[in-house]
Parts: structure tokens; C-alpha cells; sequence
């Protein structure tokens, strides 16, 4: 009874870690360009959704060549780079950068409408048929990885991976803003935009990197869910909205609190499946209403510096 | 100028005049608009609405061109073509409901024939009364349709899930008695929590004993499940029941597979036969499926279903699944009501001979049936079907019987193949007019009130 007791537990632990590090890829994003810009970016869900399409294309392209399996997971990288490179700059620069000093309501509702522009177009180029990221024999990045076993229960090693993806991702952005010149530029622009550009930074290009940073995130964080799901139209809306309760449980725009943010909502959500499934529908809520209680900008939201 | 005027002003009192001299013929029905809604976006499109989709298309032609099978060989529904207006269910209940009414108020359609989810049949069924028009559902499983209340317009063509459930349990405990521990993975919604409901109310009824141990109930469209395989591979269960359908079910296989879950459990798929061609080698050997009835590979051969396969095949270039088996259901049901409703006028009307106004007494009898006649022809009706026989027998005529039938998997040379099939008559995993489901399973499978 109580080893049964103890493994359950180390389950609810490594379930709790694997979902937060797949929260905290498709999060990291949102909150990075909410941090810089100021935008609540709904279409971050979209560009996750084109990583996913995008990695299921490459992949078949792959496959139908008849190459190494394993290479699939370099048409994944490839999918969320291309995805990245092409979309982050295409709606910064054509649509973005002329909106910028509105209302955040407004930029809201821009992003939103961008949202639904893009699930059209993704219809139109992939249709509305459920697709895999599946060789000719079945065979699938998230199995090629092989398995681990904790507690008497397998894990794909795939699990690993997102794990490492996740606190690489971290780590590097950690990194970058603190201890590089670019970042430390950055960080400027976050604190006072204008002071910046009066400083002689390029404002301008600094939006330009971040949302293509985030843009590339949302598609890293679609091209890896992709082999583990059936890739459909509409699987962009359900991913914002669970990063959105990531976010803003950790503060809108601070990147250890999308850290904190998944995990404790990876968490919450695993201890609700294995010892009360009936509530786990509505434990990441739960959880999100009780910190907004407690903290209404979020875990780690700073002092806020008003302008007179 | 007053002259033109005057000129004008009787060219329009002509004109009008015109038009009021005919009106027999400007507003006799050309065609019968039918309103088809069937999920084109999202997990469900695939496996199911977009099937259901191109199977509406291909009856349409089919029947227009006067090509159905006996006895629906009279072109469209008795003579008129039949006109689709299609709609994307996607988006929810509250959107449904506007897209019905748009349907109804703006597109001025006939009746509508829709719906694959129970939230949306559930939303639609009262709003369908209220604006007193015609519907059909032909696709959605809760049985709560017409055990919480009554319609006078709206049907449903085919079986409610209830009876995926019982007979589900009884091929179980046919094929393995000594099934002890028992969990399940259900969406979190309508369709779902019925359909879990009623098969541990089953087991408990017929195996009392067997334990229940953990019930997953993920939210519709959650796409990871992680945790849930975990709480499932943790609770060492002989048996894992799921009614996950769509992407939620592909990505449920594709995740659990890999981890092995199905090496020590078998995995009853109630609603698995849409996925037989689309997970080969991700569906274990040993998982028994259902098609909620005798449909896609548990139809029997006849006529119709081969009718059905051919113009389906020659469509969309696979044999049609279960989904696509409901639309034919669907169709031919309003079909066999429509004529069955245009004969009763003509067998009806008064001898030509002792008819005052022989002209106005047989344009009555040959006129489209009213919705009324129609609906009234519609209950309590039998007709042929691809899957068999359809019987309206309850919601007070609206709501149709059937059997069902179970099978088990096997792959084979890249396929997945059913064997060990079982059918159920209608009888057996039916409950009776007056009792709910879920009261009819603990009452021990009573046969009356």
C-alpha cells in the first residue's frame, strides 16, 4: 500500500514535469513578446499550429524520400525555424510595427483577428483532414526515442527531450538577457521604450528580433507536440488559451514566471488526474483564479513604475 | 408625361395582376432544401464530418438521378431534387444554435438534416421546435435527446449510445469472464460522461464485483494525455473503455501506444471503427471496437449497403465508415416518410368521379406533403436502411432502434481486420418507452415501466 502510495507519487512528479515543460515551450513565447512589446499575441497560437502543420509536411517529405527515420526530428527543427523566420517577420513588419503606442485592447483584437485570418489559411493550404507525423510503417519521432521507466510506469524518452528543450530554452534566455549586450538592450527597451530610443537604440529592430524570437518558440512548441498528436485545424485556440492561464499565473511578461507558471499548473493538473480526475477539468482555473486572488498581476510581477 | 405615366402605372397593374393570376405555378416547389450540418473543421472533421459530408453529396446525386435502391428509386424525395445547404458544426453549441437559425429564417430551408455532437444535438433540439421546423439528427449518441423531453419536430434516424454501452458489456463478459478491474478514458463532455456512465452501470448490473478503478475524463479536445496514460498503466486494469473519438482518440493511440498500456490492458473502443483505416498498426491486436451499430464493416450485405458502398467508394475512394452509414439512414428515412406521406394524400383523395373540383382535389393529393403530413408519416415508421432495418420505435415515434454488433481486431498484411463479430438485437440492449437509460441498466435490463 504505501509503495503504491509513493510511486503514484513519483508519477504525479514526472507527469507533472513532462506537461509543465511542453506548457513552458508553447508559453515562453507569449510571454517574451508580452514582456517586450506589450502585445498580447493570440496569433501565438496559430503560429504554433503552422510548427505543427509545417513539421508534418517536412516529415512526410522526409519519409516519402525514403530517408533515416530518425532525420525526422530534423525536419521538425526545420519546420519551427522556417515557421519562424517566415511569419514572425511577415506580420511584424507588415502589420505590427504600424500599431505599435495603441492600446493594448486594440493590439488584442488585431492579434485576434490575425488569429482567425491564419486558421483560414491554414485550412486552405493543409485542409481540414487530421494529419500525422508518421513514416510508411507507422513509425513516429515520439516512439523512435525508445522508453524510460520510473515507478513501474514507461516514458517515452521523447519526454526527455521536451524536457531539455524546455530548460535549454529557459537557460538561453536567461542567458541572453542578462549577460549579453543585446539583451541588456533589450531589458532597456522593456523598462522605458522611449528613454531607449532617446539612448540611441534601435526600438524598431529590438520588436523586430523579439517577435520573431517568440514566433519561432510558438513553432518549436507546434513542430514537437506534432508526432504526439493528430495535427487538425483548431488545435491553435485550445494551446493559447492553456498558455494564456500559464502566463498569467506567473505575471504577464516575466520568464521565470511562465517557469513557475508551468510548472505549478503541470503539476496541479497531474495530481487532479491521478487522485481526482473528476475535478482536473477544472484545477488549472482553480489554480489560476486563486493566484489572480492573491497576486492580480501574477507570481512574479514586479513594482510597476507610473509615468507623471 | 402623364401618359408615360399612365402607361406605366398599367404596365405595373399588369404585371401585378400577372403575377396574382399564377400563383400555382410561381410558388410550387421545385426542389426540397435541406439543411446539412456535419463538422468540416476541427478533430471531428476528419474521421466523421467530412465523411459524413461527401456520403450527404453522394446520396444526394444518387437519389436525385433516381439511382437508390428499392424502393427509393422515385427521383430526390417523391420526384423533387433534392437541394444541400451545407454547414460546419465546429465552434460549439451557441454558435450551432445561430447557424440553425440562420438555416431556418434566412436560408429558408425545407428541414435540416445535422449534427455529430451531443452538446450540438443537445442545444439544437428545443430551438428546432420553437421555430417548428423539421430536423433530423443523424449522428449524435445521447440518449438524453428524448428521455428528457419530447419533440414533435425533431428526429433522430439513428440509434441513442445506450445500447454501444450494454451490448459492449456483454461481448466483454462473453469473451473474457474474468475481467476484474475496469477503468475508462471518456471526453469530458454530453457524449462522453454518458457513455461512461452507462457502461459501468452495465458491468456493475451484470458482473457485480468488478471494480471500478479510476475514471479519466479529460476535457474534449485536451490533445495531451500524458497523465492520463500514466493513471491508467498505474491502475493495472484488465479492461480501459474509451468513447474518445476524433483527434482526441488519434492522439490518445499515439501516446499511449508507445508506452505500452495496451500490452497488459484491452481497450473496448465503442465508437472505435472510423479509425480502422486511418491508426493502422497504432490499434492493437485484441481491441474490440463497436460502429454504434450495425454499421461500416458490421453492416450485412444487401442491397442498399451495397449501394451505399459504390456510390460512396466512387466518391471519396474508401469504403464508407459508420458516420457516413448514419447520413444514408438520415436520407433515406425522410425519403421513405416523404413518399409513404404523398401515397397516403393520393390513396386518400376523393374518386375522381365523385369529386366536385376534380382539378383542386388531385393538385392536393399530388402536392408535397405539408411538414405536418410529414412528420406524421415519419414517426413510428420502418424502413430499409444500409445497416438494416430502422424502426422508429421510441421519443414517442422519433427516435430510432436498432442492433448492434462488437467485433475484435487483428492486423493482417496492413490492415486491420474485425473477426469474432457478435450482433445484438435491438430488444436486447434497447430500454423501453418510459424509462431512462442509466434507470434501465440498474434496474437489472427490465423489459417495461
Amino acid at each position: 500500500m504505501g509503495a503504491r502510495v509513493v510511486s503514484q507519487f513519483i508519477a504525479v512528479l514526472v507527469d507533472g514535469v513532462v506537461y509543465a515543460s511542453w506548457l513552458f515551450i508553447i508559453a515562453v513565447g507569449l510571454t517574451l513578446i508580452y514582456g517586450v512589446m506589450k502585445i498580447l499575441n493570440i496569433a501565438h497560437g496559430s503560429l504554433y499550429a503552422l510548427g505543427a502543420f509545417s513539421a508534418v509536411s517536412l516529415s512526410a517529405a522526409w519519409f516519402s524520400q525514403g530517408y533515416a527515420a530518425m532525420g525526422s526530428f530534423a525536419m521538425l527543427a526545420l519546420a519551427a525555424v522556417l515557421v519562424g523566420l517566415v511569419f514572425g517577420p511577415l506580420i511584424e513588419r507588415g502589420l505590427l510595427q504600424f500599431l505599435y503606442g495603441k492600446d493594448e485592447v486594440v493590439l488584442v483584437l488585431v492579434t485576434y483577428a490575425l488569429f482567425l485570418i491564419l486558421e483560414d489559411f491554414i485550412k486552405l493550404v493543409w485542409g481540414v483532414d487530421p494529419l500525422f507525423v508518421q513514416g510508411p510503417n507507422g513509425e513516429t519521432p515520439y516512439g523512435l526515442l525508445g522508453n524510460f521507466e520510473v515507478a513501474g510506469l514507461t516514458y517515452p524518452n521523447y519526454n526527455l527531450l521536451l524536457l531539455g528543450v524546455a530548460v535549454l530554452t529557459g537557460l538561453v534566455l536567461t542567458w541572453s538577457l542578462n549577460s549579453t549586450r543585446s539583451g541588456k538592450l533589450l531589458l532597456a527597451v522593456i523598462h522605458d521604450r522611449e528613454v531607449s530610443a532617446a539612448l540611441g537604440i534601435n526600438v524598431s529592430r529590438t520588436y523586430f528580433v523579439t517577435f520573431t524570437i517568440g514566433a519561432f518558440l510558438a513553432a518549436v512548441g507546434g513542430a514537437l507536440t506534432a508526432p504526439t498528436v493528430s495535427v487538425v485545424t483548431g488545435m491553435g485556440a485550445e494551446v493559447i488559451v492553456m498558455a494564456f492561464a500559464v502566463v498569467v499565473i506567473g505575471g504577464l511578461g516575466s520568464l521565470p514566471g511562465a517557469a513557475l507558471g508551468a510548472l505549478i499548473v503541470g503539476m496541479v493538473r497531474a495530481a487532479a488526474v491521478h487522485y481526482a480526475p473528476e475535478v482536473e477539468l477544472f484545477s488549472i482555473y482553480f489554480v489560476m483564479a486563486a493566484v489572480l486572488i492573491a497576486r492580480p498581476k501574477g507570481l512574479f510581477s514586479g513594482a510597476e513604475v507610473r509615468k507623471i | 408625361m402623364k401618359r408615360i405615366g399612365g402607361a406605366l402605372g398599367a404596365a405595373v397593374v399588369a404585371c401585378s395582376l400577372l403575377a396574382m393570376g399564377m400563383p400555382a405555378q410561381a410558388q410550387q416547389k421545385t426542389s426540397v432544401k435541406v439543411g446539412f450540418v456535419t463538422f468540416l473543421s476541427g478533430p471531428a472533421a476528419g474521421p466523421f464530418g467530412v465523411p459524413a459530408k461527401m456520403a450527404a453529396e453522394a446520396i444526394v446525386e444518387s437519389l436525385n438521378a433516381g439511382k437508390g435502391p428499392a424502393p427509393y428509386q422515385i427521383k430526390g424525395f417523391g420526384g423533387l431534387p433534392i437541394e444541400l445547404v451545407v454547414a460546419d458544426e465546429a465552434g460549439g453549441a451557441t454558435k450551432q444554435v445561430a447557424e440553425f437559425r440562420t438555416l431556418v429564417q434566412r436560408q429558408e430551408v425545407d428541414m435540416v438534416i445535422g449534427y455529430i455532437g451531443s452538446g450540438d444535438c443537445l442545444a439544437i433540439a428545443p430551438v428546432a421546435e420553437e421555430l417548428k421546423k423539421l430536423t433530423v439528427l443523424f449522428d449524435c449518441g445521447t440518449p438524453r435527446v428524448f428521455e428528457e423531453a419530447s419533440y414533435k419536430y425533431v428526429f433522430r434516424t439513428r440509434a441513442h449510445a445506450t445500447m454501444d454501452a450494454v451490448a459492449a458489456t456483454m461481448y466483454l463478459l462473453d469473451n473474457r469472464p474474468a475481467v476484474k478491474r475496469i477503468s475508462g478514458i471518456n471526453q469530458n463532455y454530453a457524449y462522453g460522461q454518458d457513455s461512461w456512465n452507462d457502461f459501468e452501470a452495465s458491468i456493475k448490473a451484470m458482473k457485480p464485483g468488478v471494480e471500478i478503478v479510476t475514471s479519466q475524463m479529460p476535457k474534449f479536445g485536451a490533445g495531451q494525455y500524458g497523465s492520463e496514460v500514466s493513471a491508467l498503466l498505474a491502475s493495472n486494469s484488465d479492461v480501459i473503455h474509451s468513447s474518445l473519438w476524433g483527434g482526441d482518440l488519434e492522439a490518445f493511440m499515439l501516446q499511449a501506444q508507445p508506452r505500452d498500456l495496451f500490452r497488459k490492458s484491452v481497450l473496448v473502443l465503442v465508437a472505435g471503427e472510423p479509425y480502422l483505416h486511418r491508426l493502422p498498426g497504432k490499434i492493437p491486436d485484441g481491441t474490440i471496437v463497436g460502429a454504434r451499430g450495425t454499421n461500416g464493416v458490421f453492416a450485412p450485405d444487401s442491397p442498399h449497403k451495397r449501394w451505399l458502398m459504390e456510390i460512396y467508394k466512387a466518391k471519396a475512394g474508401v469504403d464508407p465508415n459508420y458516420p457516413a452509414f448514419s447520413v444514408a439512414q438520415a436520407f433515406l428515412g425522410v425519403k421513405a416518410a416523404w413518399e409513404k406521406a404523398t401515397a397516403k394524400k393520393i390513396g386518400s383523395a376523393i374518386p375522381m368521379g365523385a369529386a366536385k373540383n376534380v382539378k383542386e382535389e388531385m393538385e392536393k393529393a399530388y402536392a408535397p406533403p405539408t411538414q405536418d403530413e410529414l412528420i406524421a408519416a415519419f414517426e413510428n415508421s420502418t424502413f430499409d436502411s444500409p445497416s438494416g432495418k430502422v424502426k422508429m420505435g421510441l421519443g414517442k415515434g422519433h427516435q430510432a432502434v436498432m442492433g448492434t454488433a462488437y467485433g475484435t481486431t487483428r492486423f493482417e498484411n496492413g490492415v486491420v481486420k474485425v473477426g469474432n463479430i457478435k450482433y445484438y438485437d435491438a430488444e436486447r440492449v434497447t430500454p423501453p418507452e418510459g424509462i431512462s437509460s442509466l434507470d434501465w441498466i440498474k434496474s437489472g435490463f427490465r423489459k417495461s415501466k
